[in-house]
C-alpha cells in the first residue's frame, strides 16, 4: 500500500464506475498500473466489492430498517465471534458490529414492515442461545448514510468571475 | 463642482472583466472557470465554532493585532510547517484577509517614487495597491518557457537604483507556478545584494501538489528583510470570512500595525475564532480538499493539452494557464468567443498584464462534472477553430 493505492481507494469509494484510463489520468501513473493495482486490491479483500447508495425512501420502496442493540454472553475461547458469525449469516442483517457500552453487539435489519422486522427480532435473534437482552429501534428517517448526505441543499450564489 | 476624485484613484484601472462579469451574469447555463475561489463550502466544524462564538456573545472588536490565541497557534503552524520564526506578540497580524495585509505591507515600505518589482503574469490587486501608495509598479517578465518562473536573470533587467520592494507570489494566481528551494535561491542573492524588501503573498501556499511549499523567509539571510502574507481563504475554503495575516521581522510589524489600526481596528471576531478552528482541526478536510484539486487538476491539464490548449503542468494554487497560440484568436477574443458560444467562462490572460496575454486563466475550483462538461464545451469550440 502507498500513496496512490490510498488515492485509487479514496476515488474508487466515492465513485467506483471511474474506469481505469480516466483514474490514470487522476492519479498520474498508467492504466496498465491501475488495473494491476485495483486487482491487487481486490485480491487483497482490501476492495469489499462495488456497490450504489441508493435512497430507497426516495425511491419509493417501503423497507423499514431497524438498528437492534443485543446483550450477549460471551463463549469461553470465541468470545463474542462464534455467535456473531451466526447472526450475520441472515440476509435479514444488514450490518453487525461489536460495540462498547450498555450492549454488546450492534445490528442493522432490513424488512419490508415494521412486522416483518419485529418477527425476525422476536423468532430468530432473541431466542438465540446467548442472548440475553434485545433492544430494537426503527429507523424513523436517514439523513446520511455511508458519508452522502440526504439532504437537497442550494449552495450559496458564486460570482461568474473573481480574481 | 470641483472634480473631487483623487489623482491616485484616477490613476488605477477599472477592473479588467467588467465587460465579462455583466455578459455572463446575463446568460443560463455558463459553466464558471473564472472564479478564484474554491467551490467548496468552509467545512462544518470551522463553521461551528464561528456560529458558537456569535452565540456566546463574541461579536466585539478584538485587540488590533488579533486573539491571542490564534496568534500564538499560527506562529507554532509556522514555525513546524515551513520553519518560519514569528513571534506572536510583536511579528504577526491577524487582517482582513490577504487582501489588506498586502495593501498595509506596501504602504508601510513604499514612498512616492520608489519602484517596486512585481512578477509578471501579476494578481490584479499588486499594482494598484502600489500606485495608491504613490510607488511605480515593474513588471518582472516570467515567461511559459521557465514554467512561469521567477528567475534571476529577469529580474536582474529590471533592478534599477529607485528598486525598493520586490513582490512575488508563489503558488502563483494565475499560473500556478511554484518556486522550488534552487529557484527562491538565486533570488534571494539579488534581494540581498541590492538591498531590496521582499513581500511574499503564499495565500496558495498549502495547495503545493508536487513537492511541498517553500517559503522564502525560510532561506538564509532573507528573515530580516521579508513580509510574509497568508490567510485561510483558499486552504480553508473560507474566502468570505475574510481572514489572512501577515508575519514580518518587529519593526517592520509595528510599522504596518499603526496602519491596520487605523484603518481596520481589528479582523471580524467570529471569524478569527474559525480561523483557530481551522488551523487546529482543518488538517484533515485541508488534505481532502487538496487532493481533489489536484485530481481534478490532472484531468484538466491532460484534457487542455489533448484539445490543442497547451498547457504547462500548474504545481499549485487552481488555475491552469493554457496558451491561446495557434488558434487564430487574441486571448481576449478566445474567451469572449468561448463565454458567448458554448457558456464558459475564463479570464483572458492579459487582465494579469501585458506579459501574460495569449494565455487564459482557467480555475479548476469546480466540480469535476462541470469540469468534464466545460472540457466537452471547450472541444466543440476548439473543433470549429480549425475547421
Ligand atoms: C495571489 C492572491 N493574493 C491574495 C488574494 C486575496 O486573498 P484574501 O481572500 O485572503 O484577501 C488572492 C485571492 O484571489 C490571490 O489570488
Amino acid at each position: 500500500m502507498d500513496e496512490k493505492d490510498l488515492l485509487l481507494l479514496h476515488l474508487l469509494e466515492e465513485n467506483s464506475r471511474l474506469g481505469a484510463e480516466e483514474l490514470a489520468a487522476m492519479t498520474e501513473i498508467s492504466p496498465a498500473d491501475v488495473k494491476c493495482r485495483i486487482a491487487e486490491l481486490e485480491n487483497e479483500r482490501i476492495i469489499r466489492r462495488y456497490a450504489t447508495v441508493v435512497d430507497w425512501e426516495k425511491a419509493g420502496d417501503g423497507e423499514v430498517s431497524a438498528i437492534i442493540e443485543l446483550k450477549v454472553s460471551p463463549e469461553r475461547d470465541f468470545g463474542y465471534d462464534r455467535i456473531a458469525e451466526r447472526i450475520a449469516r441472515f440476509n435479514q442483517v444488514r450490518a453487525l458490529r461489536l460495540i462498547t457500552g450498555a450492549y454488546d453487539l450492534q445490528l442493522v435489519v432490513t424488512g419490508k414492515n415494521m412486522q416483518d422486522v419485529a418477527r425476525f427480532v422476536s423468532e430468530h435473534i432473541a431466542p438465540m442461545d446467548r442472548i440475553r437482552e434485545t433492544a430494537t429501534h426503527i429507523i424513523m428517517k436517514t439523513y446520511k448514510e455511508n458519508g452522502d448526505s440526504f439532504f437537497e441543499r442550494e449552495g450559496a450564489e458564486r460570482l461568474p468571475y473573481s480574481f | 463642482m470641483r472634480d473631487f476624485i483623487s489623482e491616485r484613484a484616477r490613476a488605477i484601472p477599472p477592473s479588467g472583466i467588467r465587460k465579462f462579469f455583466d455578459l455572463a451574469l446575463s446568460m443560463e447555463g455558463v459553466i464558471s472557470l473564472g472564479v478564484g475561489e474554491p467551490d467548496f463550502a468552509t467545512p462544518w466544524n470551522i463553521c461551528e465554532s464561528g456560529i458558537y462564538s456569535i452565540e456566546q456573545g463574541g461579536t466585539s472588536y478584538t485587540s488590533n493585532r488579533g486573539l491571542k490565541p490564534l496568534l500564538e497557534a499560527l506562529s507554532r503552524y509556522l514555525r513546524e510547517h515551513y520553519s518560519l520564526a514569528y513571534a506572536p506578540e510583536s511579528e504577526l497580524i491577524i487582517t482582513t484577509g490577504v487582501s489588506e495585509a498586502l495593501d498595509i505591507a506596501i504602504r508601510a515600505v513604499v514612498n512616492p517614487g520608489d519602484e517596486v518589482l512585481v512578477t509578471e503574469p501579476i494578481y490584479v490587486s499588486y499594482p494598484p495597491c502600489v500606485t495608491l501608495a504613490g510607488g511605480r509598479a515593474v513588471p518582472v517578465p516570467c515567461p511559459a518557457d521557465g514554467q512561469f518562473r521567477l528567475k534571476p536573470d529577469c529580474l536582474m533587467e529590471k533592478v534599477t537604483g529607485k528598486s525598493k520592494v520586490l513582490i512575488i507570489n508563489f503558488p502563483n494566481n494565475p499560473t500556478g507556478a511554484v518556486m522550488r528551494r534552487e529557484d527562491l535561491k538565486g533570488i534571494a542573492d539579488i534581494v540581498t545584494d541590492h538591498d531590496l524588501l521582499l513581500i511574499s503573498d503564499e495565500v496558495y501556499a498549502e495547495l503545493t501538489y508536487d513537492g511541498s511549499h517553500v517559503s522564502p523567509a525560510a532561506i538564509g539571510d532573507l528573515h530580516e528583510r521579508t513580509i510574509t502574507l497568508n490567510g485561510f481563504s483558499k486552504a480553508y475554503a473560507m474566502t468570505g470570512w475574510r481572514i489572512g495575516y501577515l508575519c514580518a521581522p518587529r519593526e517592520l510589524c509595528d510599522a504596518a500595525l499603526k496602519i491596520h489600526q487605523y484603518v481596520m481596528l481589528c479582523a471580524p471576531a467570529m471569524a478569527q475564532v474559525a480561523a483557530l478552528e481551522a488551523i487546529r482541526n482543518g488538517e484533515e478536510e485541508k488534505d481532502r480538499m487538496v487532493r481533489e484539486y489536484r485530481v481534478r487538476r490532472n484531468l484538466f491539464v491532460e484534457a487542455l493539452n489533448r484539445i490543442g490548449l497547451e498547457c504547462h503542468v500548474p504545481e499549485g494554487a487552481f488555475y491552469a494557464f493554457p496558451s491561446v497560440e495557434g488558434t487564430g484568436l487574441s486571448d481576449t477574443e478566445f474567451a469572449e468567443q468561448l463565454l458567448k458560444e458554448e457558456r464558459v467562462a475564463v479570464v483572458p490572460g492579459s487582465v494579469f498584464g501585458d506579459g501574460a496575454a495569449g494565455h487564459l486563466r482557467c480555475a479548476y475550483a469546480v466540480s469535476r462534472k462541470d469540469l468534464g462538461e466545460a472540457v466537452l464545451r471547450m472541444e466543440r469550440f476548439m473543433g470549429r477553430l480549425k475547421a
